[in-house]
């Protein structure tokens, strides 16, 4: 008989696909709750919204009227979840954050109960795009530290849009131990070129991605995109969940707002570790590969990493 | 002997689309825009007969239903019989009401102080006539004016400023002419617009790819490149010729103004779009 695992079996997700009017957290936050109403129908352990899920995604200078500090997006969350008559939940949603004056695109993993909600963890996108139809630097600051978290299901890792989108930001979230990776994210579509394909190149380059990630470490990755068109850019939703062996359990279509359900079995992370075990071999090596004197790496513990 | 395995050569071919699938996107960006940022669920279409805007008009009655979308044809007296008979097709194939604005009396009450006006000048009067026609036509059947403007004219400048890119919305903005035929035979469009030579119809017997001095597939097969940063020598590599580039790359150099507000003097650190940053939809 194998010994008996502490960690559940089993996680019940729920990715709310939001389409937020453009700046109207307000109203957002009511539309969001009464979205929770059906979601929490569902009785889920594990709620994910979007990049930008309650103000949109494009803001520029707006950014400055919509930033809020993590306490008070934590707070209402956890109030519009609880509103809505949602039992105990982990909830995890995209916000532009305002700490004292430095502004940040944040996502927040928060436990919520009927009485409480505690903040597990904030994670601020480090991987800022700043290029093309991207401006995100020129109003934000970018987060400096990867953190993993550990969680009733397992320990995980946020990473916002873009910062899914660079391998090693998920290799080291793995080789930090996370089991389960959360993606929110704001993807605006672009590529119609190829006939016949039927969907939008960027749409195919995500989940090509995010899949690369989940077989590559033996990870979950749970996708929760934007939906609905920001100034003509029209951002791809196409919410997911991928299981470590990179297959799709579920995809969203990408314009419409939606719940995606799907229940995770965490026995396979380890079963698909057993069977690929690359995030072992990758362990084994990573040092040599980080020693080597020709990458342009920080030496020693005062850099940029410890900030 | 081994079988050699290679990438194919470069091909100057245009830019080809997924029709289907753009189709999709583009009826959810105008339901979403006029319905739901809006809150206009009326869509109002100048008709010329010509291809991109009957594209418009299709993709306008599957996102709003034909109801909802109202076109208007705006002859001048010298426009071709054929231009006003070509809208009336896309008419009756998409069973849209419809309106006709004889432009003529406003043209001419301006142009008869203006004897000595070229062609030139009075194509853009005409445009211009037509863009104070379709706003004032929006503001009275409360319906939004949408804009048939392609890629290929717009990035090759060939167009009248503030008239052809003035409607708020455009579907089809940023597809070249090569992918508007394309999704025209998608969508059904009437053969007949899809296959005569596209015209401003704004002078006798005026054709586009005359007045351009090169074809739309080649024009759109050397834009297409070109945006993604191909040197002259790339260009030449995927077989446009020294003339063909030249020309193109003249004709979007000189017109990057035209694909932009005014120029306004900056005077401080709140100056608009510069300083002060909003999105439209905010």
């Amino acid at each position: 008989m194998p010994p008996e695992s502490e960690a559940p079996a089993h996680l019940r997700v729920a990715i709310l696909q939001t389409k937020p009017a453009k700046g109207e957290y307000q109203r957002n936050l009511l539309e969001t709750a009464e979205a929770f109403s059906q979601v929490a129908a569902e009785v889920p352990e594990l709620v994910v919204l979007p990049e930008g899920a309650l103000t949109g995604y494009f803001l520029e200078g707006a950014v400055y009227d919509l930033a809020l500090p993590a306490s008070r997006f934590a707070h209402d969350l956890a109030q519009a979840w609880r509103g809505a008559g949602g039992d105990a939940v982990d909830l995890v949603a995209g916000f532009f954050e305002n700490d004292g004056g430095t502004y940040y695109n944040s996502a927040i993993y928060l436990h919520v109960t009927r009485d409480e909600d505690r903040i597990v963890h904030l994670h601020r996108k480090m991987f800022l795009p700043t290029y093309g139809v991207f401006d995100e630097e020129r109003f934000l600051s970018r987060g400096h530290k990867l953190g993993v978290f550990d969680t009733r299901f397992g320990r995980m890792a946020l990473l916002v849009c873009e910062d899914a989108y660079h391998s090693i930001v998920s290799t080291v979230a793995a080789v930090k131990g996370a089991r389960i990776l959360i993606v929110p994210s704001a993807s605006p579509g672009r590529g119609v070129e190829n006939e016949g394909e039927g969907e939008l190149e960027s749409i195919t380059r995500w989940r090509e991605t995010l899949q690369m990630a989940a077989r590559e470490h033996g990870v979950y990755v749970i996708y929760a995109g934007l939906t609905g068109f920001e100034g003509g850019k029209g951002m791809t939703g196409s919410s997911s969940v991928i299981d470590p062996r990179g297959r799709v359990l579920v995809q969203a279509p990408p314009t419409e707002a939606c719940i995606v359900r799907a229940d995770l079995d965490l026995r396979e992370i380890d079963l698909a570790r057993a069977n690929l075990p690359l995030l072992g071999d990758l362990t084994a090596v990573l040092p040599y590969l980080l020693q080597d004197e020709e990458l342009p790496l920080p030496r020693g513990r005062h850099d940029a990493a410890d900030r | 002997m081994l079988p050699i395995v290679e990438p194919a050569a470069p091909s100057p071919a245009p830019p080809g689309i997924d029709a289907a699938l753009t189709t999709e996107w583009l009826v959810a960006f105008l339901r979403d825009e006029l319905i739901e940022r809006r809150g206009i669920p009326r869509a109002l279409i100048g008709l010329s007969g010509g291809v991109d805007s009957a594209v418009t008009a299709y993709l306008c009655v599957r996102a709003l239903g034909a109801q909802n979308v109202r076109a208007i044809r705006m002859p001048y007296k010298t426009s071709h019989p054929s231009s006003l008979a070509d809208a009336q097709l896309v008419i009756d194939a998409l069973g849209i009401p419809s309106t006709t604005i004889d432009i003529s009396p406003a043209v001419d009450g301006y142009l008869q102080f203006e004897p000595d006006a070229d062609a030139r000048r009075r194509g853009n009067v005409m445009a211009r006539v037509r863009m104070v026609v379709l706003f004032d036509q929006s503001a009275k059947l409360v319906a939004l004016p949408i804009g048939t403007g392609n890629k290929t004219e717009r990035l090759l400048g060939y167009f009248t400023w503030h008239a052809d890119d003035t409607p708020p919305v455009n579907p089809i903005g940023d597809l070249f002419k090569s992918q508007v035929w394309a999704l025209a035979r998608y969508l059904g469009v009437p053969h007949r617009l899809i296959e005569k030579a596209p015209t401003a119809d704004l002078e006798a017997d005026q054709t586009d790819e005359a007045d351009l001095g090169i074809s739309y597939a080649r024009a759109d097969a050397v834009l297409a490149r070109l945006l993604l940063g191909y040197s002259d020598e790339q260009l030449a590599e995927h077989g446009f010729s020294a003339d063909e580039i030249a020309l193109v790359r003249r004709r979007v150099d000189a017109t990057h103004w035209k694909r932009h507000l005014p120029t306004t003097a900056m005077l401080s650190n709140t100056a608009i779009n510069e300083f002060y940053l909003r999105p439209v939809d905010y």
